[in-house]
């Protein structure tokens, strides 16, 4: 292999599908499979200059450069995973060449074994709740309060309000992380979105990433749309490839504490 | 495994959800805090934290015309 080359890492499953017939990954260039020892590597070639690590360093702070390799490696991952159980890799993972891949599949049998074995049959779900602006409360007026303190008494009342509010949605977020829970296999809470990347106003008070059995998806989905859950927004993304689940060395019980 | 019908795409048919825009922030998420992560023999790989710093902060930038930019990589969101 060429010494400018590198080999880009999308994905492990296990040996048991085809070649790719999905979409091209990054830089438009082909996907191809590297079957070891009962895995697959889905892998593709990559220019070392553009993912070097200067030009990387640099590149990360391009939003446009790095949303077009985000969907690339997203795309190439989706098409895998509606193939079977697939272990999706980090992105932006490259190799010198396709020895050090086998060599990878050599070393970590055993953790993508079990990683495959946990998320087969099961797809990742992101829940998302946003705090509700409730209505302002009223504010008792004194009538013999002198117009500045009536102020002040107003200013502190909405901003308790608005603590309270805010507390009242994470705690009504929690609680629905909880009922996620009791269905899911497995579940974890990114960190919040800012109100800029996610385009709402609303404080968002839960980012929730779930492993759902397939035969439990729509029941699943019932707690999203339960209007109990009043109090919060709530919004239901997916089903995605098991991203936030694919973490090798930890066992069911500890790799899914709360990342907030 | 046939995957049930991705609810984005629906309710983005719907006209209720602009598909692109939503999944972006969200595969972010995924893409950078997520996946198999392989230390050792690669050439190259970005760790977590780091990664998630500097491209959360280069997709605020961007949103936040005439913010002024520091250079270097800062530690500034802990949470």
């Amino acid at each position: 292999m060429d010494a400018e080359q590198g080999v880009y890492l999308y994905a492990v499953t296990r040996d048991e599908g085809g070649e790719p017939d999905g979409p091209a990954g990054v830089a438009g260039a082909p996907v191809r499979r590297l079957a070891h020892r009962g895995l697959a590597a889905f892998i593709s070639t990559v220019s070392l200059q553009e993912f070097g690590e200067e030009s990387l360093r640099r590149s990360m702070e391009d939003l446009a450069w790095l949303e077009e390799i985000a969907r690339a490696h997203h795309r190439v991952v989706e098409a895998v995973a509606r193939r079977g159980p697939t272990a999706p890799v980090r992105l932006v993972t490259v190799y010198t060449g396709e020895a050090q891949v086998r060599e990878l599949l050599d070393e970590r049998h055993a953790q993508f074994d079990e990683v495959l074995r946990r998320v087969s049959g099961r797809w990742e779900w992101g829940v998302k709740a946003y705090a509700v602006a409730g209505p302002a409360e009223p504010v008792a007026e004194t009538q013999d309060a002198a117009p500045g303190a009536a102020y002040l008494n107003r200013r502190r009342a909405a901003l308790r309000g608005r603590e309270d509010g805010w507390r009242r949605a994470a705690e009504h977020a929690q609680a629905v992380h909880e009922a996620l829970m009791d269905i899911a296999v497995a579940g974890t809470r990114h960190r919040a979105q800012d109100p800029q990347l996610s385009g709402r106003r609303e404080q968002m008070v839960l980012n929730g990433a779930y492993l759902v059995d397939e035969a439990r998806a729509a029941e699943f989905a019932r707690v999203v749309e339960d209007p109990a859950e009043r109090g919060v927004t709530l919004e239901l993304v997916g089903p995605w490839a098991p991203y936030s689940f694919a973490a090798l060395d930890h066992d069911g019980e500890t790799a899914y504490g709360d990342a907030s | 495994m046939t995957p049930p019908e991705p609810r984005g795409g629906r309710l983005a048919a719907e006209g209720r959800l602009p598909e692109q825009r939503v999944a972006l922030v969200d595969l972010l998420d995924r893409l950078l805090a997520g996946g198999v992560v392989v230390t050792g023999d690669v050439v190259l790989s970005i760790s977590g934290i780091d990664l998630v710093r500097i491209s959360l902060r280069a997709l605020l930038v961007s949103v936040r015309e005439g913010d002024a930019v520091d250079g270097g990589m800062r530690h500034d969101r802990a949470d």
